[in-house]
């Protein structure tokens, strides 16, 4: 009983615990379509490329994860949400393309054609994720405007943006060099690198630099930690900046992907599955400590949940109806009143166990 | 000796409040002024113009007056647009593919109304989860569930129901302002009975705000919680019902917009939140609540409705600018509002 | 129940987690009697308050209202208001944004037959109210509009027009000014004639002596004694609440602490100001002294030192330290100068309530070194392991919480917090406040070794007597300025006359 207790509350519980779920009914879905169990597991190597399953998530959950790192940040330090990065995600596509392919035109097949080179484009689409991630800081920080009321603004506006950057037309960009960023280096999916690349710089910042405490404490008490000698607002702004950041990485990673600016697909719902993850990552929403390794597990978790719902023939515009089923209960399992309510509980069940023994 | 320093301090006060209404309004008038003089050749000045704002917005004007109620508890919805969509999509499928009558399909779009509010504000008031969260839940929850009913782009015809069809096709004329069209006929301005819905809702939602307690108790609850506990307003219950307010009009919303558009669709209404969220800001709502009503809403959305008129009029400018112009009014009154908080906090 | 009585509560008693709150506690309240209830911090006022208005579930006892047979069961504070006991808290718990009238009749204003409200009604009961109260507001206009005194007082209009018989008053003084107090006490007197029962709590002994009749002392969640107030003079009101004699506290200055005058200058402000809490004024702190800051409430104290430290920037002025002019724009930059600030509120803009104890002592030395420079893991345990041994404090581990301490605990994590940047000038802002006796005292000999050491301490505190024990000068503050400077022997008469406004310029 105590073990059990001691387990869950283990930081990384929340986020293990829905990782196995997850897994447990892939597998028992396996079993009973006649695969066998090992089935989601299975790597094969085709053409030189790492292939199966397994491998599909973390190559589709790049971009959550990548979402994940800056939303863990922003939900820390300002106790609000950034909804803004799934429209910035696409605007940061659409600049990029726009740049490559000059104003106005919708195809290029080869590297000749490009108004700009692509790395012009690249840190165009970073430079405008920054700039969007300012904007949002700035309200937040220096305007204390509600988070999730400040990303609204360009929540709406970012993905009109991008359809305006783009002439109102899908920029297609068919040259392998772009393409690169959401194929394959070698045998492993160019995704799981720049995730993996963007986790490692990250947590190497949080674990050499006093950033991390900064961020916390920042979320915890701002006026203290202004009275200690920390600058709250641009703390606060930096991480709103390190999410467009990330926004604009995720929107070079599915634009690529599908080698093109689709305006009105590209991270399309993805706040939900960023926020999500934090949340399955057992992070308060409230803001305060935070957990960043819990974050990325829960961005794969929530990959997974999309992958086995795409394989179970649940078409893709109803796994939102999951997904916010997902959120709410995580959410109010949270929620102060619903502990009180479980602490309370198990208090009068210890009770009554005591009378029992005492009897 | 002190009465006459507090009248003072106190006309200066309500003038911080007010204020923004007075710039919205003057708002409103100014690009519609503007509208009438760039586009009078295309019929911009025709009473019929005006009167298509509201015919247009029918839907968004029942939407934006259950967010003010929604955003005066200091709260905010952003489940109105799905649940537009879902609304939309009920209709037209139970009418057409499940051969339901108009008029029961109606009713269970309001009775889906109703329970979503009941389900989000009761996470909201009884588990204190951040309102955000809980509607963007809401959100996605209700625009899967119209994929769910159908992905198909559907169109709600006289064959699908006669009723609906002429309910939504009836035309109430007014008795002046006509114009002469081309055949050389006056035609008389007219309205649909959506206007009609939208405007009953927009004064019964006034006169619940001011006259009512559980009005009050929304202004109560906007001003601080915790006062309003002590004074022994019941919160949780005030944030439920305000959240079921807000969907059931919303549901009210759905039907005048669907008897607008005649369709259906997965996407359809995406980004009414963000409309009927701008608004009520724009109409002088706080987002830190307590503050607003709804005749400010209306003229929100008549200026959400003039920018979409004149974009829609002028033919060249894309389609995502009324989207961008919205978006940069609403940052516009933010900041706005941001800086008179600012400097109200410094008077004191 | 006697004839006279509105209020009994017999052998109350509560457990908090670890503590006994409250232990077989007895209270009184008659009618037409102004009863103050009297405590050191953590004595159980506030828990007695709690149970008696129904916020707090106690154990066991029981408490009976004048008017209704058998004990009394609240469950909120709607069920007291019910019975007819209203508090009215420090903190106004009223609603800006309504009109007084609206704050008034909330929650049960008067109907039409259409079940409406009845504005026109309301507006004039609500006029009818404030005029018999003679407080001068137009209740048609929003709350927010008035002064928090004012605001005070529709709250307690509310609470009486709601027929109580018991009115508590949970130190409503505290953020009031003189005048302001003055105009409360008349309201207050005014309710007494009318037999209105009220339980006055406070912390400001003079205010006690002036409308009190009767003090009820609890020390330590028991109860010392009930008193009337002519039989309790303030010194043996003071010893029952600390349950020692006054003069145990002896002087813990050491001989020959006073003001050298001749000692190099720290910090030299020339006309320093923030608009609208502090004007104008100029201030030279001297090495290894300890400057006392006094001064009621409200009088800009807080705000000269968070003028100096940068918290609220200041606007005008020039500021020296160590003889060199420097630009204060926001902590960090005073910080950088060798300065740290313990702020007045612990809890808001003190600790960091879910980050340990470590992080919170090494917090603001890792934030002068920046961000970059971080403190390795085995320096911040030395530094942590250091205070906590120095200071005592006493936690279950360096990585425990910090909102799990008690707040005598906190305050020392705070202390070590600056301690830990090796401030050449430390900022004592109400160190003191809700901490036991033994801290205090603590706390006062540490400020004395400190200045000793060298550093120069700048101390504030609302007590006299811990201002008296631990300063060799003090500046003087009224009215949002700085009126004048004391040093050689400084005794209570006059620090209170500087005060109070009488002999201050010298």
């Amino acid at each position: 009983m105590s073990n059990l207790k001691k387990l869950t509350q283990k930081r990384l519980f929340l986020p293990v615990f829905c990782m196995i779920l997850v897994l447990c009914i892939n597998m028992i879905y396996d079993l009973s379509i006649g695969h066998h169990f090992y089935n989601f597991f299975e790597i094969t190597m085709t053409n030189g490329m790492l292939n199966g399953r397994l491998i599909n998530i973390l190559n589709r959950g790049s971009e959550v994860a990548i979402l994940a790192i800056g939303m863990t940040l922003v939900v820390s330090a300002s106790a609000g949400t950034d909804i803004s990065v799934g429209s910035v995600m696409s605007l940061c596509a659409s600049f990029c393309c726009m740049l490559v392919a000059g104003f106005g035109v919708s195809s290029v097949s080869s590297a000749e054609e490009f108004a700009m080179p692509l790395a012009v484009g690249l840190i165009g689409a970073l430079l405008m994720g920054c700039l969007c991630g300012a904007f949002n800081g700035g309200l937040v920080a220096y305007l204390n405007i509600q988070p999730m009321v400040a990303t609204l603004i360009l929540w709406s506006a970012a993905r009109a943006i991008g359809l305006l950057l783009c002439n109102n037309l899908i920029v297609y960009i068919r040259v392998p060099e772009f393409g690169v960023f959401g194929g394959y280096l070698g045998p492993i999916p160019t995704p799981i690198v720049i995730a993996a690349v963007c986790v490692a710089i990250v947590s190497v910042v949080l674990k050499k630099t006093a950033l991390g405490m900064y961020i916390q404490s920042v979320g915890i008490n701002k006026k203290a930690s202004r009275i200690a000698g920390l600058n709250s607002q641009r703390i606060i702004f930096l991480c709103y900046l390190i999410c467009g950041l990330c926004a604009g990485i995720a929107g070079i990673v599915a634009s690529s992907r599908i080698t093109s600016a689709d305006s009105n697909n590209i991270g399309l719902d993805l706040e939900l599955d960023a926020i999500l993850a934090v949340a399955l990552g057992g992070n308060s929403l409230g803001g305060g400590k935070f957990n960043l390794a819990g974050s990325i597990i829960g961005a794969y978790t929530i990959q997974a949940i999309t992958t086995t719902m795409y394989n179970m023939g649940v078409p893709s515009a109803v796994t939102p109806v999951f997904k916010a089923v997902v959120v709410i209960v995580i959410v109010a399992v949270q929620a102060p009143p619903v502990k009180a309510w479980f602490k309370k509980r198990s208090a009068a069940k210890a009770l009554a166990k005591k009378e029992v023994a005492s009897a | 000796m002190k009465q006459p320093a507090n009248t003072l301090k106190t006309r200066k006060q309500m003038n911080s409040n007010t204020m923004l209404l007075v710039i919205t309004i003057i708002l409103f008038v100014v690009l519609y002024a503007g509208g009438c003089v760039a586009y009078a050749s295309k019929g911009f000045t025709t009473v019929q113009t005006f009167l298509n704002l509201f015919r247009t917005n029918a839907g968004l004007i029942c939407v934006a007056c259950g967010m003010t109620c929604v955003m005066l508890t200091g709260g905010i919805d952003i489940s109105v647009g799905s649940i537009v969509a879902l609304d939309c999509m009920l209709l037209a499928q139970g009418m057409g593919e499940w051969n339901m009558s108009a008029p029961v399909m109606m009713l269970l779009v309001l009775v889906i109304g109703l329970a979503f509010g009941l389900f989000m504000g009761f996470c909201v008031g009884y588990l204190e989860i951040q309102p955000f969260i809980v509607t963007m839940a809401g959100m996605f929850f209700a625009r899967g569930m119209t994929a769910v009913i159908s992905t198909n782009q559907l169109s709600i015809t006289a064959e699908t129901s006669q009723f609906f069809y002429d309910l939504a096709n009836f035309r109430i004329y007014l008795p002046f302002g006509g114009t002469v069209n081309k055949a050389g006929k006056l035609v008389m301005p007219y309205i649909g009975v959506g206007v009609v819905v939208a405007l009953v809702v927009l004064v019964a939602i006034f006169l619940v705000l001011r006259y009512t307690k559980f009005g009050r108790s929304l202004y109560a609850v906007g001003g601080s919680e915790q006062s309003a506990a002590m004074m022994g307003l019941d919160v949780k219950k005030t944030k439920l019902k305000a959240y079921v307010l807000s969907s059931f009009l919303c549901s009210i919303g759905g039907i005048c917009y669907c008897m607008n558009t005649m369709s259906a669709s997965v996407s359809q209404a995406t980004g009414m939140e963000m409309d009927a969220i701008s608004s009520a800001v724009i109409g002088g709502t706080l987002l830190t609540g307590g503050v607003g009503n709804v005749i400010g809403s209306l003229f929100g959305v008549l200026i959400n409705g003039t920018i979409s008129t004149i974009v829609k009029t002028n033919g060249k400018l894309a389609s995502s600018w009324p989207n961008i112009l919205t978006a940069i009014l609403l940052c516009f009154f933010i900041v706005l509002q941001s800086v008179f908080a600012r400097v109200r906090a410094k008077n004191k | 129940m006697e004839e006279n009585i509105v209020l009994t509560a017999r052998g109350i008693s509560m457990t908090f987690p670890g503590v006994k709150a409250l232990d077989n506690v007895d209270f009184t309240l008659r009618k037409g009697e102004i009863h103050a209830l009297m405590g050191e911090n953590g004595a159980g006022k506030s828990t007695l308050i709690k149970c008696l208005t129904g916020i707090n579930d106690f154990e066991s006892g029981e408490i009976h209202v004048a008017g209704i047979d058998g004990p009394v069961k609240n469950r909120n504070t709607q069920d007291a208001q019910k019975v007819g006991i209203s508090t009215v808290y420090q903190e106004v718990n009223l609603c800006p944004n309504l009109s007084v009238a609206e704050n008034l009749y909330i929650g049960r204003e008067p109907m039409t037959p259409w079940r409406t409200i009845d504005r026109r009604t309301m507006n004039k009961k609500a006029d009818e109210l404030v005029k018999r109260l003679d407080i001068k507001v137009d209740v048609t206009q929003n709350l927010e509009n008035y002064s928090l005194a004012i605001q005070q007082m529709i709250a307690i209009a509310r609470a009486v027009d709601m027929d109580c018989k018991a009115l508590i008053l949970d130190e409503p003084t505290s953020s009031l000014d003189d005048s302001e107090v003055e105009k409360l006490f008349k309201m207050m007197l005014q309710l007494k004639e009318h037999g209105v029962g009220i339980v006055f709590v406070t912390h400001f002994l003079e205010q006690v002596y002036a409308v009190c009749d009767r003090i009820t002392v609890l020390r330590n969640g028991t109860l010392v004694g009930e008193y009337p107030v002519a039989e309790l003079p303030r010194v043996k009101l003071v010893a029952a609440m600390m349950g020692k004699d006054f003069d145990d506290l002896a002087s813990i200055k050491p001989e020959g602490f006073t003001f050298d005058a001749e000692a190099p200058l720290e910090i030299e402000a020339k006309g320093l100001s923030h608009k609208g809490t502090i004007k104008p004024f100029d201030l030279d702190i001297h090495k290894g002294e300890v400057i006392g800051l006094t001064g009621l409430l409200g009088s800009g104290r807080s705000e000269l030192a968070r003028a100096i430290y940068g918290a609220d920037k200041a606007q005008t002025g020039t500021l020296k330290v160590a003889g060199k002019a420097a630009k204060v724009n926001q902590p960090i930059d005073a910080m950088q100068l060798g300065m740290g600030l313990l702020p007045d509120d612990r809890k808001a803009e003190g600790i960091i309530g879910d980050l340990s104890v470590r992080e919170n002592i090494i917090l603001a030395l890792q934030a002068k070194r920046g961000m970059f420079n971080q403190l390795s893991r085995a320096k911040q345990e030395e530094i942590a392991d250091r205070y906590i041994d120095l200071l005592q404090i006493k936690t279950a581990s360096r990585e425990t919480p910090i909102k799990q301490l008690s707040g005598g605990n906190q305050q020392k994590a705070i202390l070590a917090r600056w301690l830990a940047t090796d401030p050449n000038f430390l900022i004592l802002d109400e160190p003191t406040r809700g901490i036991d006796i033994g801290t205090k005292t603590e706390i006062q000999k540490l400020i004395i070794q400190l200045a000793g050491e060298g550093k120069s301490i700048m101390f504030i505190s609302s007590e006299i007597e811990e201002m008296l024990r631990t300063c060799n000068r003090m500046a003087v503050l009224r009215d949002g300025a700085k009126v004048g400077e004391l040093d050689g022997e400084l005794t209570q008469e006059r620090v209170m006359a500087a005060i109070a406004g009488g002999a201050s310029d010298e």
